[in-house]
């Protein structure tokens, strides 16, 4: 997802472009062309016009105050029905937590070993295996979550009364393993693209590797290191088999990790299972959701990309 | 070859000595904490083999969904997910190099041009269920497609479309500008260099990027599921406006089913059949990537 600028080009480039083409043919061509470009203003539109106006209706009958209400809890489908947004915002927050609790150290380990201690030809072999990771169905990590991790071997180590059937625990555990080649991948980047001359520096001046790693590689890749995990944060807040499978479906304000808990993500899919009917306050409360967790994922992305672009330009 | 220390190297004592001693433990704590997820998913992964033996047979993938675990299988699944996946990228494919071609070769430079390249990098990072209740709404209902196989399609592409464009947007600024200008010099139209020469020199890059989407696209089961894909079909989809359900969501529909009726060996079974086709894509992309290098 990093961001990408128009790349320089020459005069002869630019009077060309200006040159107007030589068949008729080509003016179709770059119609179509724009046609396929548009799509994406198209998405863009769709997704907020969709997201916000049925949000919009939402909001007639539920307040906004309501909705914020930290003392309102989120119970749409029986009397007294009530929504209080927070309920599912801990939901999210709380695998979000877990998940890096145990996936960050992880993954900054990984990134330090590839980028200064790993033999390239290890490097060559390890990070694609690593990025394979974040390439299986989530929908698999989902049931490994429920079927293996939960009842294999959280139920016997915890016990049944300590840890719930639905839980957080094995949902960020699953999640964890899915981001750990996001902040592996783009904190390896980072730090490889440290300056050597810091490194050799260092070195000179009698650091060991582990010195080097830790207290002039990390540092001067803090900007990388620090994107990766909010890339690793989008996702997580984004992510919905497992959570919707592995951490159950009760809304619940805690951030335990042994509670059955239910994330935005988790309420949108299981309002998508069942059948609520267009017009119900349950069909509309999937898009005031859905517009939160928008605005949410938007906000880390940007500012992600707004750190991975200052350091980009720092060391260019 | 002597065993003894050379009087010429100096050994470090004191202070230096454990400092070069937690030096080389790093290494392995470190190399551990690397390798702790592909541990932790291989062992998920024998496990998961042994619980689907039982059903590793053909019935597996002749049957139709059923009541009784055994007899369940994933023929119509199969149907809906192939079909809905070459949908997906008979329509992704020429839109999103439509897009990266015209962002790099034919857009004026403006600040438009620059929002809507970081409006595409945004909309890669959008959730897939965000374009799951987009499907719903905008296929489903004003388009009036229904949970059809081409609504399905629709949903995913758009889904996958920015993934697609990102990766050709790099690959075609990997191509060497001499190509392009000699091209242009020889008196060839903008399109002409396209055509014959920038596309074929970014081809690898593109299938790279785009097989990466596609297997994506193929594990999706949030955004289907939200579309209606999540339903009981006893039929072969063949025609775009069939309904559907695809692999990953008889998997979720297997992984949901309360324990001890035997539900969990499809499930595992499933998602063998769903991995290998995953693992099939990343090696095909792994190979085009090896041999562009090469080359």
């Amino acid at each position: 997802m990093a961001a990408f600028e128009a790349n320089s080009s020459s005069q002869v480039e630019q009077v060309l472009k200006k040159k107007r083409f030589k068949k008729p043919g080509e003016v179709g061509i770059v119609a179509f062309l724009v046609a396929c470009a548009a799509i994406s203003i198209a998405t863009t539109v769709a997704i907020v016009i969709v997201l916000f106006g049925e949000a919009f209706t939402f909001f007639q009958d539920i307040s906004l105050v309501q909705f914020f209400d930290w003392t309102s809890e989120w119970q749409p489908d029986f009397e007294p029905r009530s929504y209080g947004i927070w309920e599912l915002v801990a939901g999210t927050v709380n695998v979000t937590l877990w998940s890096l609790v145990i996936a960050v150290p992880l993954g900054l380990a990984a990134a330090v070993y590839l980028s200064e201690y790993a033999h390239p030809r290890t490097r060559k072999f390890l990070k694609p295996m690593l990025e394979l990771l974040a390439g299986v169905p989530t929908v698999v990590y989902a049931y490994f979550a429920l079927t293996f991790i939960t009842q294999d071997i959280l139920f016997p180590t915890l016990g049944k009364d300590t840890i719930s059937i639905f839980n957080s625990l094995s949902a960020s555990l699953m999640l964890a393993v899915m981001i750990l080649p996001t902040i592996a991948s783009v904190s390896e980047d980072a730090m490889s693209n440290v300056p050597r001359d810091l490194r050799e520096g260092a070195y000179a001046l009698g650091s060991t590797r582990l010195e080097v790693a830790f207290r002039v590689v990390f540092p001067a890749a803090i900007g990388g290191i620090m994107a990766s995990i909010l890339l690793a944060i989008a996702r997580v807040i984004g992510e919905t088999m497992i959570v919707a499978i592995a951490a159950g479906s009760t809304p619940n304000l805690t951030l335990s990790p042994l509670e059955t808990i239910q994330t935005m993500t988790g309420y949108i899919l299981q309002i998508g299972t069942g059948d609520a009917a267009r017009g119900t306050i349950q069909y509309s409360s999937i898009f005031a959701v859905g517009a939160l967790l928008f605005l949410m994922t938007l906000v880390v992305n940007v500012v992600a990309e707004l750190i991975v672009r200052r350091v980009r330009e720092a060391y260019e | 070859m002597s065993s003894e220390v050379s009087p010429t190297v100096l050994q470090a004592t004191g202070s230096v000595a454990r400092r070069q001693k937690l030096s080389r433990l790093s290494r392995w704590v470190l190399l551990i904490a690397t390798l702790i997820g592909l541990v932790v998913l291989v062992v998920l992964a024998i496990e998961n083999i042994r619980e689907a033996i039982p059903r590793l047979n053909w019935d597996l993938f002749i049957n139709y969904p059923s009541r009784k675990a055994a007899e369940a299988g994933l023929r119509s699944s199969l149907f809906g997910w192939i079909w809905v996946v070459i949908y997906t990228v008979a329509l992704s494919v020429p839109i999103a190099v439509g897009t990266a071609v015209w962002l790099e070769e034919f857009a004026p430079r403006s600040r438009f041009i620059t929002l809507l390249r970081l409006n595409i990098s945004n909309l890669a990072g959008v959730p897939s269920i965000i374009y799951g209740i987009l499907g719903l709404t905008l296929f489903v209902r004003i388009f009036g497609l229904g949970p059809s196989m081409l609504a399905g399609a629709f949903t995913l592409v758009l889904m996958i479309l920015p993934m697609i464009v990102i990766a050709s947007v790099e690959a075609i600024r990997q191509v060497p500008p001499s190509i392009r200008d000699g091209a242009l010099a020889l008196g060839a139209t903008r399109w002409q260099a396209v055509w014959h020469h920038i596309l074929p020199a970014s081809m690898p890059g593109v299938m790279t990027g785009t097989i990466l989407a596609i297997a994506r696209a193929a594990g999706e089961t949030a955004a289907l599921i939200m579309i209606g894909a999540f339903t009981f079909i006893a039929f072969d989809s063949i025609n775009p406006m069939d309904s559907f359900t695809t692999v990953p969501i008889q998997i979720y529909n297997w992984t949901i089913r309360p324990v001890n009726q035997g539900f969990q060996h499809n499930a595992s079974a499933g998602i063998i059949v769903l991995v290998a086709a995953v693992i099939v894509f990343n090696i095909i992309a792994l190979f085009v990537r090896e041999r562009f290098r090469r080359s």
